[in-house]
C-alpha cells in the first residue's frame, strides 16, 4: 500500500485544518490531502474510499476545488454496502449537480437501489434523485417512482411524493401519471405522507389544468375535512408547536385549499366554514399561530369571494400591524399589498400606520411600506402623502433615500396634473436628496421642464435659488445648469414671472458665477463640467456683455487634462473668437424634447425616435441605418451653414463611413453611440487641419446628451464617449468578450504555434469569396466608394470564415495616425434555412496583438442570408510592419435548440495591417 | 419551495450549504458571500427576512450560528421561520446540546438529517420524534 494514501481520519483532518493559523497553513494541509486523496484514488483503493470521499466533501465546503472525487462517488454508490452508498450519495448530492454529464452514469445505479430489498437503501436513492433529478432521469425513473408511492413504509411514501414533485417539475407531461396515487395519498392518517401528499397535490394543480379539475372534484371535501381534524385535533406531544397540532400540515392544506379554491364558487363555499374557524379560534400569540393566520387570510383573500370572510381577514391583518413583533407586521404589510385589489378602501384605513412604518429602522419593513404607500396613493391623497415622504427624506438613513426618491418621484410623475407642482416637489427632492436620484429622474425632470413653456422662467429661477442653497446634490446642479445654459436670460429679466414668486434681482453676471464657482469645485464631476462648458457657450451668446469673460472660463480648460473638457474647450473658445456668426446658431435653446417618446423610453421596450421640432432630430436605437445617415446629413448641413464646406467629400465621407458601419439592420443602442463617436472622431482626425469642423462638437454632444436621456442606460454610455482613454464599448451594458489566447488553458505558445500553422482544418478561408461581398456591401451604399487616397481609411475586405451554413466577412479599415489600430467589422450571414439563435463570437489572437471586441448588434441570425449580425472588432498589432494579423476564431449558436460550435483560423488579412 | 439552505458561522465560514437549485460553483460561494453579508449585521430587533436577489432570505441566529432559508417571495415567511426552529430543536436532541464544533465534525450527519427533514425543497417530515428515531435506524445501519 502506497504510504501517502494510508492517510489520515476524516476527524483528524478536520483538527489539522482547524489548527491552521494562516491561510496558507491551510491551503498547505489541503494541498497534502489532496494529494493523498488523488494517489489513493489512482490505486482503486476501496477500502478508504469512503473516508476519502467524506473528506473530500469537507475540502469542498471550505470552497477548494474537487472535481477529481466526482467518479469516485458513482464508484460508492455501486458498491454494495449501506455505509458507502450513504458516502456515495451524499458526495453526489453536494459535488455534483444536475447538469453535469457524469449524471448519465449513476441513473443506473439509482434505478438498482430504488429497486433495493433494503428500505434504507431506497431511502437514499430517492433522496439523491429528489434533490438532483434531471429531465431525463426523471423520464427514465418515474415508473419506479410511481411504485414507491404505494410503499408499505410511510419513510419511503414520503421521500417519493416529494422525489415525484420534482419529477414533474422537470417533466411536466408526466403529470397525469401521478394523479391517482396523489389521490390516496391524501386519505393518509400518517403526517409526513400527508404533508408530502399534500405538497404534491398542489404542485401536480399547478402544472396540470386537468389535474387541478379532478382534485377539486373528488379531493376538496375531504381536504377540508382534514383540515378540521387537525385543527380540532388533541394535544399531540409528536407535532405540537407552542400549543398548536402540527401548524406545518395547517399551512400546507390552506394552501392547497387556496389552489382548489381558486376561481371556484362551490370549491370555495365548501371550505368557508373551516377557514372561518381557523381564523378566529387560532392563537394569535405565538409565531406558529400566526403563521397558520397568515396563511389563513392568504387563502381568504384568493378564493371566490365571501363578504364576511374578507371583513375577518382585513381585522387580522389590522391586528397584525399593530403588533409589536416587526416580522408581524412585515408580513402583514406584505398581505397587505395583495388586499389592496380585494378591497382598497379597508387597507386606505390603516395609512397612516403604514406611513409609519415607512420611517421603521428595519430596511425590510420600510421597503414593504413604501411598496404599499405607492399602491395607496391616489388623485385626493397624493399631496399630503408626497409631503410627508419628501418631509421623511431629510432624516432617513442614506441607503433608504435612493429607493425613497425614486418612489416620490414615480408618484409625483403620476399623479401631476399641474406640472408647476411637479417642478416645485422634484426640486424638493434634489434639494434634499440630489446625489441619491437615478439618472432617469433628474432625465425627466429636463424633459418635463423643456415642455413647460410657460415655466421656463419659473423652473430657471428657482433653480437658481434652489442650487445656492444645496450646491452639494449633484443632481440638482446638473439640471440647474441646463436650465442656466438654455434659459439664461430669463432669469435676469424675469421673464413670465408667476405672482407666487418672491422677486429677484439677477445680473448676467451672477448667472455666470454660478457656472464659473461651480465648474471649479473639486466636487464637480466629469460630467457636470462638460455640461458647465456647454453652459457658458449658450451664455456666451444670451450675454455678449459676459462673452470675453466667458471666453477666459472656457479658456481655462484649454489646459485640462480631461481629454475630453479641453477638446470641449479648445473647440467652443474658437467658436467664441472666431466664428461670431454661426455662434448664435450654435448656441439656440435646445428643442423641445417629446415627452411621449421620452416616456415610453422609460418604460423600457418602445423603440421610437426622439423626434424634435427644430429639424436636428435622431433616430435611436433600431431605427433603420438609413434614416440615421440622414440625420447625420442634416446635422453636417446645419452646422456648415454659413462656413465653407471643408471639402465636398466631407459629407459624403461621413455617409460612407456611417454607410459601412449601419449596413447591418438592427444595431443596439450602444453601437450607435459608438458609430457616431467613431465617425466624429475620424472626422475630427481627418480634418483636424481645418477649424470649421470643429463646430461638430457641439452638435454631437447634444446629440449624444439628447440620445442619453432618451436612454435608460445612456449615461453609462455617455460616461464611456466622454473617457476617451478607454474605448467606448468597454464598460457598455452588454460587456464584450475578449478572449485572451490563454484562456482555453493552453499555453500562450502552443496557441502560437497553432496559430502560424496555414490553415486549420475546420476553417476555410478563400479570399475570391472576398470581392463579391464587399462588392455587396458597397451596393447598399448611397454614394461613392469610401476610399480616400493618402490619409484616408483603407478598406478593404475578406471571407474570414466560411461554412456550409455560415459566412463571416471582414470589413477591415485603418485608423489614420495609428497605423497600429485596424480596425474591423465583421459581418456574420446565415446561409442555411434555419434561423441561428444565442449567437456568440469569440476571438482569440496571439500576445504581439490586442483584441477588444464591441457588443455584437444582436443575437440571432435570419435564415437565408436575409440580414445579419454585425460586431466590431478592434485590433492593435504592437509589432506592426513585422508580423502580420492572424486570429482563431469560434462562433457559437442555436439552430432548432440544438448547440452548433463552428471553428476556425483567420490568416488572410491582408498584409502590413 | 426552498432555493437553499445555508448554516454560517459569524465570520462567514459555511458549516453547511444544500441548494436544491443548480447552480456554478462559483455562483454559489458568490451566494453565500452575499447572504452572509446581509444577515450578518442586522439588528436583532429587525425582522427575520431579507428580500435577497429576486427571491427571500429567512434566516435566525442561534448563538454565533445563522441559519438561512432562500425562499419563494410568494412564501410563508413566518412558517419557514418556525421550521428553522425545529431543525435547530431536532439538532439540538440528536448531538444533545448541539454547538459549532458538532455541526463540523459530524457535517455528514447534520445533512443525513436534513435530508430526512427537507427534501426537493419541501418540508418532509414534521415530527422531530420521527425524524430522530429514523437517525437512529439509520445509524444501526453503518
Amino acid at each position: 500500500m502506497n504510504p501517502f494514501s494510508s492517510g489520515t481520519r476524516l476527524r483528524d483532518m478536520i483538527r489539522a485544518i482547524r489548527a491552521c493559523k494562516t491561510a496558507a497553513e491551510e491551503r498547505g494541509v489541503v494541498r497534502k490531502e489532496c494529494a493523498a486523496i488523488r494517489a489513493s484514488i489512482s490505486e482503486n483503493d476501496p477500502d478508504y474510499r469512503h473516508r476519502n470521499l467524506a473528506k473530500l466533501m469537507f475540502i469542498h465546503m471550505l470552497g477548494y476545488p474537487t472535481h477529481f472525487g466526482q467518479m469516485e462517488c458513482l464508484k460508492l454508490i455501486a458498491s454494495p454496502g449501506f455505509p458507502e452508498k450513504r458516502i456515495g450519495y451524499l458526495g453526489l448530492m453536494l459535488l455534483l449537480d444536475e447538469r453535469q454529464e457524469v449524471l448519465m452514469l449513476v441513473t443506473n445505479s439509482i434505478k438498482q437501489d430504488l429497486n433495493h430489498t433494503n428500505q434504507y437503501i431506497v431511502g437514499l436513492a430517492l433522496c439523491a434523485l429528489g434533490n438532483i433529478c434531471s429531465a431525463e432521469m426523471a423520464r427514465d425513473l418515474a415508473p419506479e417512482i410511481e411504485r414507491l408511492l404505494q410503499f408499505r413504509d410511510p419513510n419511503i411514501r414520503k421521500k417519493a411524493a416529494l422525489c415525484s414533485i420534482r419529477i414533474i417539475k422537470k417533466v411536466p407531461d408526466l403529470a397525469e401519471n401521478f394523479v391517482n396515487p396523489v389521490a390516496a395519498l391524501l386519505k393518509e392518517k400518517h403526517h409526513g405522507v400527508l404533508i408530502t401528499g399534500v405538497q404534491l397535490c398542489a404542485d401536480l394543480c399547478k402544472v396540470s389544468a386537468e389535474a387541478l379539475e379532478y382534485f377539486r372534484k373528488t379531493c376538496t371535501d375531504g381536504l377540508v375535512k382534514v383540515l378540521k381534524d387537525v385543527a380540532n385535533s388533541p394535544y399531540a406531544p409528536e407535532y405540537d408547536i407552542s400549543g398548536i397540532s402540527d401548524p406545518f400540515l395547517h399551512i400546507r392544506l390552506l394552501k392547497v385549499l387556496r389552489v382548489l379554491g381558486q376561481g371556484d364558487a362551490d370549491a370555495s363555499d365548501s371550505m368557508n366554514d373551516i377557514l372561518a374557524q381557523v381564523a378566529t379560534k387560532t392563537e394569535s400569540n405565538k409565531n406558529a399561530g400566526n403563521a397558520i393566520l397568515y396563511e389563513c387570510v392568504e387563502t381568504i383573500m384568493n378564493i371566490e369571494d365571501n363578504g364576511g370572510l374578507r371583513v375577518l381577514a382585513i381585522n387580522i391583518l389590522g391586528r397584525f400591524l399593530s403588533n409589536r413583533d416587526n416580522n408581524i407586521r412585515y408580513v402583514a404589510l406584505n398581505m397587505l399589498m395583495r388586499a389592496i385589489a380585494v378591497d382598497s378602501k379597508a387597507v386606505q384605513r390603516h395609512r397612516a400606520t403604514i406611513l409609519e412604518c415607512v420611517k421603521d429602522s428595519d430596511p425590510s419593513i420600510r421597503k414593504r411600506a413604501l411598496d404599499l404607500v405607492c399602491l395607496l396613493v391616489n388623485e385626493t391623497n397624493v399631496k399630503p402623502l408626497t409631503k410627508e415622504l419628501t418631509e421623511h427624506l431629510e432624516v432617513s438613513d442614506p441607503e433608504f433615500k435612493g429607493d425613497l426618491t425614486a418612489k416620490i418621484c414615480s408618484i409625483v410623475e403620476k399623479f401631476s396634473h399641474e406640472k408647476i407642482w411637479y417642478i416645485d416637489q422634484m426640486l424638493k427632492v434634489l434639494s434634499e436628496a440630489g446625489n441619491y436620484v437615478k439618472d432617469e429622474v433628474w432625465h425627466a425632470l429636463i424633459v418635463v421642464i423643456t415642455n413647460a413653456s410657460d415655466l421656463h422662467g419659473y423652473a430657471v429661477r428657482s433653480l437658481y435659488r434652489a442650487v445656492q442653497k444645496a450646491r452639494d446634490q449633484e443632481t440638482l446642479f446638473r439640471v440647474a445648469v441646463w436650465c442656466i445654459g438654455e434659459y439664461g436670460e430669463m432669469l435676469v429679466n424675469n421673464f413670465g414671472r408667476l405672482d407666487i414668486e418672491e422677486p429677484t434681482t439677477v445680473t448676467e453676471s451672477d448667472a455666470v458665477d454660478v457656472l464659473e464657482t461651480s465648474i471649479k469645485i473639486h466636487s464637480c464631476d466629469l460630467t457636470s463640467q462638460a455640461m458647465c462648458l456647454i453652459a457658458l457657450l449658450k451664455l456666451s451668446s444670451r450675454f455678449p456683455a459676459c462673452s470675453q469673460r466667458i471666453n477666459n472660463i472656457i479658456g481655462q480648460y484649454k489646459g485640462s487634462f480631461v481629454l475630453e473638457l479641453q477638446q470641449r474647450a479648445t473647440e467652443f473658445n474658437s467658436i467664441i473668437e472666431r466664428h461670431q456668426n454661426m455662434r448664435s446658431s450654435l448656441a439656440e435653446r435646445m428643442p423641445v424634447l417629446d415627452e411621449a417618446t421620452f416616456s415610453g423610453r422609460r418604460a423600457g421596450s418602445v423603440p421610437a425616435a426622439v423626434s424634435t421640432s427644430q429639424g436636428v432630430s435622431v433616430n435611436l436605437p433600431n431605427g433603420s441605418a438609413k434614416l440615421s445617415t440622414a440625420h447625420v446629413a442634416d446635422l453636417l448641413d446645419l452646422s456648415l451653414d454659413d462656413a465653407p464646406a471643408p471639402s465636398s467629400s466631407g459629407g459624403e465621407f461621413l455617409q460612407d463611413l456611417l454607410g459601412v458601419n449601419l449596413m447591418p439592420v438592427s444595431l443596439q443602442p450602444g453601437h450607435i453611440y459608438c458609430v457616431l463617436y467613431e465617425s466624429f472622431r475620424m472626422l475630427f482626425l481627418n480634418y483636424n487641419s481645418d477649424p470649421h469642423i470643429f463646430s461638430f462638437s457641439p452638435y454631437y454632444w447634444y446629440l449624444l446628451t439628447n440620445a442619453n436621456q432618451a436612454q435608460k442606460r445612456g449615461s453609462d454610455v455617455l460616461l464611456d464617449l466622454l473617457s476617451i482613454g478607454t474605448p467606448p464599448a468597454q464598460s457598455s451594458p452588454s460587456t464584450p468578450q475578449v478572449l485572451s489566447s490563454n484562456t482555453d488553458n493552453r499555453s500562450p505558445l502552443d496557441i502560437l504555434d497553432r496559430l502560424s500553422t496555414p490553415s486549420a482544418p475546420s476553417a476555410q478561408v478563400s479570399s475570391t469569396g472576398g470581392n463579391s461581398s464587399m462588392l455587396d456591401l458597397l451596393n447598399g451604399l448611397p454614394s461613392s466608394p469610401p476610399t480616400s487616397e493618402g490619409n484616408g481609411p483603407a478598406h478593404s475586405s475578406v471571407t474570414a470564415f466560411e461554412s456550409s451554413s455560415l459566412r463571416l466577412t471582414f470589413n477591415i479599415s485603418k485608423q489614420p495616425g495609428n497605423p497600429q489600430m485596424t480596425l474591423i467589422d465583421g459581418s456574420f450571414t446565415n446561409k442555411s434555412q434555419d434561423v441561428f439563435t444565442d449567437f456568440i463570437f469569440q476571438a482569440a489572437v496571439p500576445k504581439f496583438l490586442q483584441l477588444q471586441l464591441d457588443p455584437a448588434s444582436g443575437n440571432s441570425l435570419p435564415a437565408n442570408g436575409n440580414g445579419s449580425i454585425t460586431q466590431k472588432l478592434r485590433i492593435t498589432n504592437s509589432q506592426h510592419g513585422k508580423k502580420s494579423l492572424v486570429m482563431r476564431i469560434r462562433i457559437s449558436y442555436k439552430v432548432n435548440n440544438k448547440d452548433v460550435l463552428e471553428e476556425g483560423q483567420v490568416s488572410n488579412f491582408p498584409r502590413d495591417l | 419551495m426552498i432555493r437553499f439552505i445555508l448554516l454560517q458561522n459569524r465570520q462567514g465560514k459555511t458549516r453547511l450549504a444544500k441548494y436544491y437549485i443548480p447552480l456554478e460553483e462559483s455562483e454559489k460561494h458568490k451566494v453565500e458571500y452575499e447572504v452572509h453579508r446581509l444577515v450578518v449585521n442586522r439588528d436583532p430587533k429587525f425582522t427575520n427576512f431579507v428580500e435577497f436577489r429576486t427571491h427571500k432570505v429567512i434566516y435566525r441566529r442561534y448563538a454565533g450560528l445563522f441559519f438561512s432559508l432562500c425562499v419563494d417571495i410568494t412564501d410563508n415567511e413566518l412558517a419557514y421561520l418556525e421550521s428553522i426552529h425545529l431543525f435547530v430543536e431536532i439538532l439540538d436532541h440528536f448531538f444533545s446540546n448541539v454547538c459549532e464544533l458538532d455541526l463540523v465534525f459530524n457535517f455528514h450527519k447534520v445533512y443525513l438529517i436534513l435530508d430526512e427533514f427537507i427534501l426537493a425543497g419541501e418540508l418532509q417530515e414534521t415530527s422531530k420524534r420521527a425524524i430522530i428515531e429514523r437517525m437512529g435506524e439509520l445509524e444501526k445501519q453503518e
